[in-house]
């Protein structure tokens, strides 16, 4: 067992359901108890669909364990097939489902029902959300392409004369991380390359458009949590080449188009010529995001400190990102996705730290805790966690609420996506000028250490956060459990701090301040210093630089 | 399960109605009991959920309670991984460690709920044993109690009814003579009803859940039920075996309700009819007065109830007889006949009662009859909403003061706002 309050993924069947309400023509029959209906909401409240996924739950009772489960089981399938007429059917078992195991995959199939039916064998007590995901398109895939594959030893296919070449996205959900916008943008570059979009799965796909996937030339794999498992597949058995690029951030789109175009056998000049690194000229580019970087007023971004977490896909791009274009510092990278752990340490080796590889936000919240970062760039999770210790933070990737799925057009991949990034990421920042005063002046009474940015409105930090920065201990009689758990617990050889020292360290502005505590600490621990003076302060200063 | 999705009408109990009850299996669309505990922490301030269960349960809580899990919550979930269901993990060590844990870096603690869930009972975890074992173990510090709130045993708020029952037991015993309101209320409606009752004259009022798990009310030969909440059955008849007597009235939900609600407990304190209109009078004037702006817009709407909490007769009652609105269905996911028999009373006759769900069925059933508001989940809001049916979501309904006379013009609101909405824009 394992204390949780907070998961940052669902089981594995919340993944098959994502793929399902992705698709249209596609039903998911799933074998769970009364309650689990709950995550209808997830698909009609958190991304405001207008229409119920299309998932039919047994929703079984105590009284029916009692009685017959598997003919429940296939009684509804039997209605769900005679109402919704669907092209294909994935039936599968919640958590519960899998213990009482009646086998609802192999039931189902034994129907003789006139469509294809996917069982789908989810470990949930294993295995997670994404996992579900990238699984049930796996399965999808390989059941409708089956009839479809090539005798062994064939070649890739060749591209009739005279079609423009065609790539399919593979990876976009229901649910995923501003994937609705990410597809349009992507789009629109494969267009300006003059690449024709074959099909997206599964978001906006039917069983039908599915089957038509070998008609590409080659495979974007645009999410590789979700499509990774189906983009190999479709490598091995049809031959199709896929990128390896996922275009966040400047940088990596210019190496995507670069990639997709060499794919395509199209010459990228039209498109990439414009895009040289250095060309600070904003008439020059599609993107903003580079311009905006240089410009003056970005200069007191340089070596602000950040912290990183989110699945791999978007704390990898996050991370080059934030080195590469925005000239920060990159002080904690990690992930929750077991499954590209390897991808993220070496790029964490890279930037000279060591990865966190975890699903546990206790363990998450103490890193965060622990280096004082000046900006999170994280899930949901890392904004209550930020909130908690007074820390600006901006959301890059799943899980996420509501807000994070906008009215407005809002990619994060592509050019527009660099720019909404750009926008976003400096938006809890405090602004330069006001940064500047808070450093001069500290006594003001209206702008002030535990005032928040003042562009932000009113919303002032809560009260922990003075102690919280100071990386001072916090109560371990809190009512919150993760408080406890995470609060950092002074060791006995802590040197002691004189109060001018105290009176001199508060001075130093608040975002950098817990480094400046911490530094001052380890600086006097490493030299035997057990009081601290303000001279250790500033020795410590000289020793480290900001 | 029969597939035929209606049985035979039955009559109701209450001879005066004669009420159509529509009986259906099917899919379900209702929240677990696990849900309960969203309020109930915060109901009882100084108590603690640990949830042992999958990754489901624990999804289902940060998705239901939203932001407010990160607010210092006071639940968690114990998951139970793959070692705890091959049963390679000795599941009860593994709760104990947990437990204890948990319990160290909580000193603020004073009960600790361990909560049943689907898989749970299936793997028949015995929760009532670890709890035994870990109040040996932790002394009077803690008092550690459970239950189950199983998607297999509870819908929703039937949560708030096994949680309450588990603290039946511990109810000090007392023979004197007290008033003991059941069922979770916002803190400001408790506070109104105390005033109330004490301007009557009834002097020892005790309201169950307690604010603090520490302060749990008495229990006795002697004391009266009044019952805030409908769906809290099995805490009263556990109530009633320690020898409480129920008040039999309806639910305290607009003017009438709240006035019937009042008299019940008047009458049994021999109260005269007098000094109750002179408490009462004034209240319900000043509640008809909140109601009456809130008729005009209401009066002739047709309404349609899909089952979400048990609340849904006495709000069609409100609804019909204070307000004017038309009652097209009136679903519940359980309809516990002698708890429910002074509203079934109060309904028109003909009207039409469904227990349980086939959601699909109902959804037909919507579609055809095309009311002017559904009531309805979130699951089935919105979809419902872009057929261009106006609807309104029922959790609302556990999360807002909507009892008692100050309330009741805040009640009306919540089903007026979402028809003065549609009507308003013009997009």
């Amino acid at each position: 067992m394992q204390l949780t309050i907070w998961t940052y993924e669902g089981p594995p069947h919340v993944g098959a359901m994502r793929v399902a309400t992705s698709m249209q023509g596609l039903h998911y029959v799933l074998h769970a108890p009364q309650g689990d209906t709950y995550a209808d909401l997830l698909f009609t409240m958190i991304e405001r669909r207008d229409h119920r996924p299309p998932v039919t739950y047994t929703s079984f009772q105590a009284r029916d364990l009692g009685a017959d489960t598997a003919e429940l089981l296939t009684q509804t399938v039997a209605r769900a097939y005679e109402r919704f007429k669907p092209q294909a059917m994935l039936v599968g078992e919640s958590c519960t489902a899998e213990l009482i195991q009646d086998q609802p995959g192999a039931l189902a199939q034994g129907m003789g029902l006139p469509i294809p039916v996917i069982a789908l064998e989810l470990p949930s007590y294993s295995k997670k959300e994404n996992w579900g995901a990238a699984e049930t398109f796996y399965q999808l895939v390989r059941t409708l392409l089956h009839d479809l594959i090539p005798p062994p030893g064939s070649g890739p296919r060749e591209r009739p004369a005279g079609q423009p070449p065609r790539a399919n996205i593979l990876g976009p959900t229901a649910l995923g991380f501003r994937c609705r916008d990410d597809v349009v943008e992507i789009t629109r570059l494969l267009a300006q390359l003059g690449i024709e979009v074959n099909v997206v799965a599964p978001l906006g796909a039917c069983p039908y458009d599915v089957r038509l996937i070998p008609e590409a030339d080659f495979n974007i794999n645009l999410y590789p949590e979700v499509a990774h498992s189906a983009v190999s597949w479709l490598q091995r058995t049809f031959k199709m080449p896929a990128t390896k690029i996922v275009p966040i951030g400047v940088g990596a789109t210019r190496e995507f188009i670069a990639e997709v175009a060499a794919l395509a056998g199209v010459d990228p000049a039209p498109v990439l010529s414009k895009e040289q690194p250095g060309v600070a000229a904003l008439s020059a580019s599609q993107s903003r995001l580079h311009w905006y970087s240089r410009s003056v007023d970005s200069t007191y971004l340089t070596g602000k400190r950040v912290f990183i977490f989110g699945d791999a896909t978007h704390a990898l791009a996050a991370a080059r990102i934030a080195r590469d274009e925005m000239g920060f510092e990159v002080v904690g990278l990690g992930t929750y996705a077991r499954e590209f752990a390897r991808e993220v340490r070496a790029v964490a080796q890279e930037l000279g730290i060591e990865a966190l590889i975890t699903e546990d936000y206790l363990e998450v919240e103490a890193a965060v805790a622990a280096l004082h970062p000046e900006l999170v760039l994280g899930t949901q999770m890392e904004r209550h966690i930020a909130k908690r210790l007074g820390i600006p933070c901006a959301v890059i990737s799943s899980p996420v609420h509501v807000q994070d799925f906008p009215a407005r057009f809002a990619p994060q991949m592509g050019f527009e996506g660099a720019n909404v990034i750009f926008d976003t990421w400096i938006h809890p920042l405090m602004m330069g000028l006001e940064e500047h005063l808070l450093g001069m002046f500290k006594e003001d009474f209206e702008f002030h250490d535990q005032a928040s940015p003042s562009h932000l409105g009113k919303a002032s930090l809560p009260a922990a956060t003075y102690a919280a920065q100071a990386g001072e201990p916090r109560a371990v009689a809190s009512s919150a459990p993760q408080e406890a758990v995470a609060a950092p617990v002074a060791g006995d050889d802590t040197p002691h701090w004189a109060p001018e020292a105290e009176k001199e360290l508060s001075k130093i502005p608040f975002f950098v301040r817990g480094k400046a505590r911490r530094n001052t600490e380890r600086f006097a621990r490493e030299r035997g210093v057990t009081t601290i003076t303000t001279e250790t302060l500033y020795d410590a200063k000289a020793h480290f630089g900001r | 399960m029969s597939t035929a999705p209606i049985s035979s009408p039955r009559q109701a109990c209450h001879p005066a109605s004669e009420l159509t009850v529509l009986r259906e299996r099917g899919q379900q669309t209702v929240f677990c009991g696990l849900t309960g505990i969203i309020w109930l922490h915060r109901k009882i301030q100084d108590a603690f959920f640990l949830i042992v269960g999958s990754r489901t349960c624990a999804h289902l809580m940060q998705s239901a309670a939203g932001v407010m899990i990160f607010a210092e919550p006071r639940f968690g979930t114990a998951l139970l991984t793959e070692r705890d269901v091959a049963g390679l993990a000795d599941a009860n060590e593994e709760l104990d460690r947990i437990c204890v844990t948990l319990l160290e870096r909580r000193p603020d603690i004073s009960t600790l709920f361990l909560v049943g869930s689907c898989p749970s009972e299936i793997i028949k975890l015995d929760l009532s044993k670890a709890a035994e074992r870990l109040n040996a173990r932790l002394g009077a510090k803690v008092r550690v109690l459970d239950y189950s709130a199983s998607g297999l045993e509870t819908a929703f708020t039937q949560g708030e009814d096994v949680a309450l029952k588990s603290m039946v037991p511990l109810l000090p015993e007392t023979d004197a003579k007290q008033l003991l309101v059941v069922g979770s209320m916002a803190d400001i409606v408790e506070d109104q009803f105390q005033r109330i009752f004490t301007q009557l004259g009834i002097e020892s009022v005790r309201f169950f859940p307690p604010r603090r798990a520490t302060d749990l009310p008495p229990v006795g030969k002697q004391t009266a039920l009044l019952l805030a909440q409908p769906f809290n059955h099995s805490t009263v008849r556990a109530l009633m075996a320690r020898g409480a007597q129920l008040l039999s009235t309806p639910y305290p939900f607009g003017a009438e309700g709240t006035t019937a609600w009042l008299q019940a407990a008047a009458n049994h304190w021999g109260i005269s009819e007098a000094h109750f209109a002179q408490v009462t009078a004034p209240l319900i004037e000043r509640a008809r007065t909140g109601l009456a702006k809130y008729r005009e817009q209401l009066v002739g709407k047709r309404l349609f109830f899909m089952p979400d909490s048990q609340l849904e007769i006495p709000l069609a009652r409100f609804l019909q007889r204070e307000l004017g609105m038309v009652l097209v269905e009136v679903g519940t996911p359980y309809l516990d006949r002698q708890m429910m028999a002074p509203e079934l009373a109060l309904l028109p006759s003909g009207v039409t009662l469904s227990e349980g769900q086939d959601v699909d069925a109902q959804l037909d059933r919507v579609r055809a009859s095309r009311p002017d508001l559904t009531v309805c989940g979130l699951g089935l809001a919105n979809p419902l909403e872009a057929e261009n049916l106006t609807t309104k979501w029922s959790i609302e309904l556990v999360f807002t003061p909507i009892h008692g006379y100050d309330q009741a013009a805040d009640l009306a609101e919540i089903f007026a706002r979402p028809l003065r909405r549609r009507a308003q824009l013009v997009v």
